[in-house]
């Protein structure tokens, strides 16, 4: 069948003596817009967000009581129904909002009046800070993903790297500007170890990363839940299993003072999204990893070592994961506690196939994530709609931009190359 | 069965496969169909087998016309396929195979083993296609294979039947038995159509010609009214070199030295059973034999891909025998592989990408660990205008050139590093003729430069036309070193393992009993 697939000879070599290149970074967004267009990631993506939000509203429909007592008298009186679901959907929506975003009418309020920026600009600054630590855990994952290993294990980097940003909280004594960076490097340096012991089993012994890393998940969780009960780590004087408070010396500064909790974490995102994205485009070693992660093939016949690849990729991932832990803890937590991290590092992967293992992708995908769930919270507070609404739009976004024919069968899409944008390899080693 | 193909055509997007395409093939009728790869021939079987849909066009089968919305439907009119790639259950024995689909039956639904057995032996000694059904079809070699792959075909009452490139992968003997048992078919009145892109084939067996270029039917002719070299022109619309012009070898200082290879399987099965073979620099040494005879594995453990069991290979006096892939590349072999889609590129990476795909981080295409794009980017402009390489620009995807060009990128990106050593492993497996002329003058300029090629290819003409010296593989071990003098017929017998003593050079291995 491979008869079929020729090219155009006519198209011919002429192309290729231009000398008007235009300059490289314009090529680069060029390129990275192009393939957008021609992957149909943009269209594909907003229709699965659209796609989710319908669904989420007939969820709300179904499941309020209020709504199906309003159907219950479709023929009686047609007006009520049709009025009681668009208020519960639009409230339940608006508040999903403006708990995530900026309510209109509060800002407008600090505005005219130059009082109460403070709850403005919440929600935003919740978001945000969200963002900042679902996205470097999200690169991680991408980063993994696009050199075809699938590291489950952001979860248990992510605590590893709280736990090391922890230890050197408290047990080191110096000035801000050196203990931060301290915690800085711990904490990368706790996710790289978390990540290289699955990295060097796959390349020692050809043990399946995806296996071990959720297995050093439940390893790590529970050396956490160990240390946070046992010195040093415990708080003194305490029985609840919660560790020490790192000193406001190791805490990262909130960047519009002391009642928005966005921190200089984001600074730290910002650099790991650009080093990925750079490493990826221009860096050897990401070209390697990409080589890998394409065709492992013909990365090896090319002389490429697939085992260091493998064990580096893990390593730098973990680290990435890390400083996620890091940030959430010297951002926001400043102490562990047990089940820390919540979710981040299975949210991870969710936003790290949203993105299409792009860094750019990852960082809008982390962003919606967040702010649904900073405003799914908020929504759960102001309407009798529970927070797990929002926790099924998360997943149905993903199950549509997963199965991007699904998509495109449901909203009749045609184009070249609609449906298909591999988003990951498969799963063999 | 009179088939008639009338104004097929076929178009993928922009590309026009098939563009009314008319064809006729009588009762008894063995109709070679001859074409370079791309040229629609796949297509158009893919259309008359139900495969796919034709935009436009009509098929008759005895002047009636018919439309196959699937291969069953296909079946049901008489019209049986051999692929190129067996479509047989490796575990199940010959009768299993030949009835999956359409088993007889007795009883509620017990499967009749007696009946199709006696139904195999039936068309088997009718057309000489002897096979024994209870063999496991994974235990078979290949031309048996395929004659399960013919016999499930009549067991469903073909009485057209399509053979896609049947002899790639046979022995030249095993070709002459496939083309008796062919005759034999067309002389019980069943017709054939022969998919090949092989003109001594088309010559010897075909009682009509129709040559297709660019999804066009260019021409129809019978083998007593024409040549191979006009064939060749035909097919590529220009006239065409059939034979390679290279001077006499001047072999100087021997750069490779394989001592007492052994290399195993991931079975653990011996695949190369101490073979001890030499190149020197300035010669071509053709490494002949049918595929699955350990060449593949020979390559691999030249490149580093697979561990060495025992031996030594020593590259211009130094032993590499346990070096890396990469610094085997650093000291100068250069290595066109076998499989050029599934270890010679990365096809969702751009033209400049797989150019450099084994000189990435080196300078002048990356320094300190960044990659220098416009450094990248002109080596492709330039590799693209030296080695003809037909794409719109250097940063499309490599996927989107047809096979010739590929098969371009990786002799340019290859034959770009300083080289002592070329491996080229079936250099021209798939290419068209024109690409196949370009990449063996390319082997030669290369010999010519000094370097030692070790040629691996199962394609017999290919080792006559290129070869200075022809070893000959059969089972992991080199059978006869010979000179390409000695002809056909001999490398031929060589090639199925039959040795005799008078033989110059004969490694190892003591005469072998001869293939079935």
């Amino acid at each position: 069948m491979s008869d079929t697939l020729a090219t155009d000879p006519a198209a011919g070599a002429a192309a290729a003596g231009g000398a008007d290149a235009p300059p490289k970074a314009r090529r680069d967004w060029e390129r990275y817009f192009r393939w957008m267009i021609e992957a149909n990631v943009v269209v594909v993506t907003t229709l699965a967000i659209v796609s989710a939000l319908i669904v989420g509203a007939i969820l709300i429909i179904v499941t309020q009581p209020t709504v199906l007592h309003a159907w219950g008298q479709l023929f009686s009186h047609p007006g009520k129904t049709v009025s009681v679901t668009f208020f519960t959907v639009g409230d339940a929506y608006r508040d999903l909002f403006t708990g995530s975003i900026v309510d209109p009418f509060v800002f407008g309020h600090a505005v005219r009046t130059g009082q109460g920026w403070i709850a403005a600009l919440t929600p935003i600054s919740e978001t945000l800070r969200e963002t900042t630590v679902l996205s470097l855990a999200g690169l991680a994952v991408a980063l993994g993903f696009r050199t075809g290993v699938f590291n489950i294990g952001a979860q248990g980097q992510v605590i590893a790297g709280a736990m090391a940003a922890t230890y050197v909280g408290f047990e080191v004594h110096a000035p801000i500007g050196i203990h931060v960076p301290l915690c800085i490097v711990a904490g990368a340096a706790g996710g790289a170890l978390a990540g290289f012991i699955p990295g060097i089993l796959k390349a020692r012994t050809g043990a399946h990363e995806v296996i071990v890393t959720i297995m050093l998940n439940y390893v790590i969780l529970d050396l956490l839940l160990y240390a946070i009960t046992t010195q040093p780590f415990q708080q003194p004087g305490q029985q609840n299993p919660i560790s020490r408070t790192v000193p406001t010396t190791a805490r990262l500064p909130h960047i519009f003072g002391p009642n928005l909790r966005v921190n200089a974490g984001i600074f730290i995102a910002i650099a790991v999204a650009i080093a990925v994205a750079w490493l990826l485009r221009r860096g050897t070693i990401g070209f390697s990893f990409r080589m890998v992660g394409a065709n492992p093939n013909a990365a090896r016949v090319a002389g490429v070592d697939i085992a260091r690849a493998t064990i580096l990729v893990l390593t730098i991932s973990g680290a990435i994961a890390g400083l996620a832990g890091m940030v959430q803890l010297s951002g926001t937590d400043y102490f562990l506690s047990s089940g820390y991290g919540g979710n981040v590092g299975f949210n991870a992967i969710t936003v790290a196939l949203l993105g299409r293992n792009r860094p750019l992708g990852v960082v809008l995908g982390a962003m919606l994530f967040s702010a649904l769930d900073v405003g799914g919270r908020y929504m759960q507070g102001t309407t009798t709609i529970p927070l797990d609404l929002t926790q099924v739009i998360q997943a149905i976004i993903v199950f549509f931009v997963a199965t991007p024919g699904l998509v495109n069968e449901v909203y009749r899409i045609r184009g070249r190359n609609v449906g298909q944008s591999t988003l990951t390899q498969g799963w063999s080693a | 069965m009179q088939l008639e193909l009338t104004g097929i055509t076929k178009s993928f997007g922009s590309l026009v496969a098939d563009d009314h395409v008319d064809l006729v093939v009588k009762p008894g009728e063995i109709h070679a169909l001859l074409g370079e790869n791309g040229a629609g021939k796949t297509t158009l079987m893919n259309v008359l087998f139900g495969l796919t849909h034709p935009d436009s066009g009509e098929i008759k089968i005895d002047g009636e016309a018919v439309h196959f919305a699937d291969p069953g439907e296909a079946v049901r009119h008489g019209i049986g396929m051999v692929h190129q790639h067996f479509m047989l259950v490796p575990v199940f024995s010959v009768t299993e195979n030949v009835i999956l689909g359409f088993e007889p039956t007795h009883g509620p639904d017990f499967i009749d083993r007696r009946k199709a057995r006696a139904q195999i032996r039936t068309i088997s000694s009718e057309f000489g296609l002897e096979v024994n059904p209870d063999a496991i079809v994974e235990q078979l070699p290949v031309g048996i294979q395929q004659r399960v792959e013919i016999l499930k075909a009549l067991a469903r009452d073909a009485r057209l039947l399509i053979l896609d490139e049947p002899t790639a992968v046979l022995t030249p003997q095993e070709t002459e038995t496939l083309f008796g048992i062919i005759r034999s078919l067309a002389k019980s009145g069943r017709s054939i159509l022969f998919i090949t892109h092989k003109l001594k084939e088309v010559l010897a067996l075909a009682d009509q010609i129709t040559v297709m270029r660019l999804g066009k039917v260019v021409g129809s002719t019978t083998p007593k009214e024409t040549s191979e070299s006009e064939l060749a022109s035909m097919m590529v619309g220009r006239s065409v070199e059939l034979v390679v012009r290279k001077d006499r070898a001047k072999p100087g200082e021997d750069v490779l030295t394989v001592e007492g290879l052994t290399v195993h399987d991931e079975r653990e099965l011996t695949v190369v059973d101490q073979m001890s073979f030499n190149v020197r620099g300035g010669e071509i040494l053709a490494l002949a034999g049918v595929q699955g005879n350990g060449q593949t594995e020979v390559v691999r453990a030249l490149t580093g891909l697979v561990a060495v069991v025992a031996g030594h290979i020593k590259l211009l006096g130094v032993d590499i025998t346990n070096a890396k892939p990469r610094a085997r590349l650093r000291s100068g072999i250069a290595h066109i592989p076998e499989d050029r889609v599934r270890d010679g590129l990365i096809l969702t990476m751009t033209i400049a990408d797989n150019l450099v795909l084994d000189i990435f981080d080196v300078p002048p295409h990356a320094r300190f660990g960044s990659r220098n794009l416009g450094e990248i980017e002109q080596n492709a402009k330039d590799k693209l205008r030296e080695f003809d390489i037909r794409a719109s620009s250097p940063e499309v995807l490599v996927s989107t050139l047809s096979g010739g060009n590929q098969q371009k990128v990786i002799v340019a990106r290859e034959l770009s590093r300083p080289t002592k050593l070329l491996v080229a492993s079936q250099p021209t497996r798939g290419l068209d003729v024109g690409s196949i002329e370009y990449v063996h003058r390319q082997i030669v300029a290369e010999r010519d430069r000094g370097t030692a090629v070790l040629l691996v290819s199962s394609e017999l003409d290919e080792v006559l036309a290129l070869g200075d010296r022809i070893a000959v593989v059969y089972r992991g071990q080199i059978v006869g070193v010979v000179d390409p003098s000695v002809g056909r017929e001999k490398i031929g017998l060589l090639m199925a393992g039959v040795t005799d003593s008078e033989d110059e050079g004969v490694a190892a291995s003591p005469a072998t009993v001869a293939n079935a």
